[in-house]
């Protein structure tokens, strides 16, 4: 036990000389939440459009006016027909046109019906979309006005409720996914390296040859790490309630088991990566490529699984990050308890349990 | 095989897949006695040497070491043995007080012992003013005595040496042999590798292996009478020039 106790301390020695490394494995996970929380953001504001109203009628002038009001959208031109709307386009500055046709107003009141064209710039799709998706929110919305309190017969009213985000923040989807990443960064990663730097310099045949039992330098390699990472959560939690608003909806006794489970998941996996290459410099790219990567790209954090052909949707169910990332959002912004993601635990502990035994099967058969 | 060799080892051979890297070697290692391990890069002396140490299980042969057998209490064995591989065996960002105690403790030390070697430990080397200093400001003489002494520090009855001179300049490889002789005088069995052949004139006996076979054992004096050499290095191109494997 002390034999072990030492080895710790001697890991910790590692860890804190290396103020670098240390300030970057503190700094990331803060940085990385400041960052999505206040530069990337998924939500687009202030976007300019153009109007080409060839009514200029009352209806039109309270249409532009919400529009103007809202803070997605500066009105930056007012076009004069139908030719200008390309040239607007092609400026690169406008993303949005609104056209009214001509006698909006009467034909709306005349026939009840009466229709706006919206011309998005396509280029980034995402942004077409989000832009057309508020502009129509905000015509509903005039619509809804006028029609006041009559009733109307055989009007079907589309009423939209956004649960769990209300406010649609971006936040509530990339504060799980930053968590899945700085883990997995900071676990795979950094353990892969420490023990594949021992490796390097020497040091490791000269513990092998020690009585050290294998299984015992494994663990002691892993737990400063989880320390570090379980300190990592927490700055991220008090920083997503506290900066973001984003709130903890369920038990934070379950969310801190989760990312403790999670944890022990990333440090096996790092410690499978030292153990199929004996360079520092490998083993940073197999956790960047390897780890990194399918976490940002397969977790559901950037792009929807759900939309995402069939063979990679397969691909995406045995990367760990997916179901901790499930779990996370069910917890954190849904406020499900244990009973709602058991099913997402077992499969991640089960990933856990298997690569643990593998990297500790392999670690031992290598060296003696 | 008899009890009171250090090191006993019986056709004792390890392939990689075709690769024969060690083949059949048999040689005893007697109690207190220096045995220079020589051989040309790729003559298979460093995976012989990692077999005795335990990092490598050998495809067939016998051997005891320490007095145990190499299958059956490979634990045993690893508590009698010291091992100071090629490669810099000290952690650069840890004082060297730190270092000391670290490896005292893998090789399960009290904290009173640890104290008590560190303190002889750096008084034999001179370096009672450096204690606190990392590892990483020491000059590689220094850092390669005390690599030697750290690896001493649990009192083995063998210490393994691969290569444990490279890179050094004369002096303190000279230096450095005192160290090896003090410890040999005291009763420990050294097992050395080395490419310098002056410094295989140091040790009591001498093997030479080629191609993964042991092609001469003796003392530094008798394998000159025998190869009708004048000095070592003549007997060791002798034999290396034999090798058919290539580096």
């Amino acid at each position: 036990m002390k034999q072990f106790l030492f080895f710790i301390q001697k890991e910790f020695y590692h860890l804190l000389r290396d103020k670098r490394t240390l300030f970057i494995l503190f700094g990331m996970p803060v940085v990385q939440i400041v960052i999505f929380g206040f530069a990337l953001t998924n939500e687009v504001k202030n976007s300019r459009i153009a109007i080409l109203d060839q009514s200029k009628d009352e209806a039109t002038a309270s249409i532009i006016q919400q529009l103007e009001a809202s803070q997605y959208f500066d009105i930056e031109k007012n076009l004069q027909s139908e030719a200008d709307i390309e040239p607007a386009f092609r400026e690169g500055k406008i993303k949005l046109v609104v056209v009214f046709p001509s006698q909006f107003q009467s034909t709306l009141l005349h026939t009840n019906t009466a229709p706006i064209q919206l011309i998005a710039d396509a280029t980034d799709p995402n942004v077409a979309n989000t832009l057309t998706n508020y502009a129509s929110a905000i015509i509903l919305d005039y619509q809804n006005n006028i029609r006041g309190n009559q009733d109307f017969p055989y009007t079907i009213e589309t009423e939209m409720r956004m649960l769990y985000n209300p406010q649609m923040k971006g936040s509530y989807n990339f504060v799980p996914g930053v968590m899945a990443m700085v883990l997995m960064l900071v676990c795979a990663m950094m353990t892969s390296i420490s023990i594949v730097r021992e490796k390097e310099i020497g040091t490791m045949e000269v513990i092998l040859v020690s009585p050290m039992v294998p299984l015992r330098v494994v663990i002691a390699k892993m737990v400063p790490y989880l320390l570090l990472s379980m300190i990592n959560i927490g700055s991220i939690l008090v920083l997503s309630v506290f900066a973001l608003d984003v709130p903890i909806q369920g038990s934070l006794l379950l969310l801190v088991f989760e990312c403790f489970l999670f944890t022990i998941t990333s440090l096996a996996l790092g410690l499978f990566i030292s153990s199929v290459t004996n360079s520092q410099q490998t083993a940073m790219l197999i956790s960047l490529m390897g780890m990194f990567l399918p976490t940002i790209m397969f977790s559901g954090f950037m792009f929807p699984v759900e939309n995402m052909p069939l063979p990679l949707q397969v691909i995406s169910n045995v990367v760990p990050a997916k179901w901790f990332y499930y779990i996370v959002k069910a917890v954190m912004i849904k406020g499900l308890g244990f009973f709602s993601i058991w099913k997402e635990t077992l499969i991640l502990a089960g990933m856990t349990t298997v690569l643990m035994l593998i990297s500790i099967k392999k670690f031992k058969t290598r060296l003696e | 095989m008899k009890e009171n060799f250090a090191i006993s080892v019986r056709e004792l051979t390890k392939r990689f897949n075709d690769f024969t890297a060690v083949n059949a070697i048999t040689f005893d290692v007697k109690q207190g006695e220096i045995f220079g391990f020589l051989g040309a890069n790729g003559a298979g002396k460093t995976t012989a040497m990692r077999m005795l140490c335990g990092l490598s299980f050998p495809t067939s042969g016998q051997a005891m070491v320490a007095g145990y057998d190499l299958y059956q209490d490979a634990e045993k064995i690893k508590k009698s043995i010291g091992y100071m591989s090629q490669k810099f065996s000290l952690y650069e960002d840890l004082t060297i007080r730190e270092n000391i105690r670290f490896y005292g403790g893998i090789y399960g030390l009290s904290d009173h012992e640890i104290k008590t070697k560190t303190e002889t430990l750096v008084h034999q080397l001179h370096l009672e003013e450096q204690l606190n200093k990392l590892v990483k400001s020491l000059p590689l003489g220094w850092k390669q005595k005390l690599s030697f002494s750290v690896a001493m520090i649990h009192q083995p009855k063998i210490v393994f040496l691969d290569e444990p001179t490279g890179g050094v300049d004369p002096v303190t490889r000279r230096e450095f042999w005192t160290l090896i002789y003090e410890a040999a005088s005291k009763g420990t069995t050294v097992f050395v590798t080395t490419h310098y052949m002056d410094e295989a004139e140091y040790c009591d006996r001498v093997s030479i292996m080629v191609d993964g076979r042991i092609d001469a054992l003796d003392t530094p004096l008798e394998l000159k009478r025998k190869f009708n050499a004048p000095s070592m290095e003549e007997v060791f191109v002798q034999l290396a020039r034999k090798a058919k494997r290539a580096e």
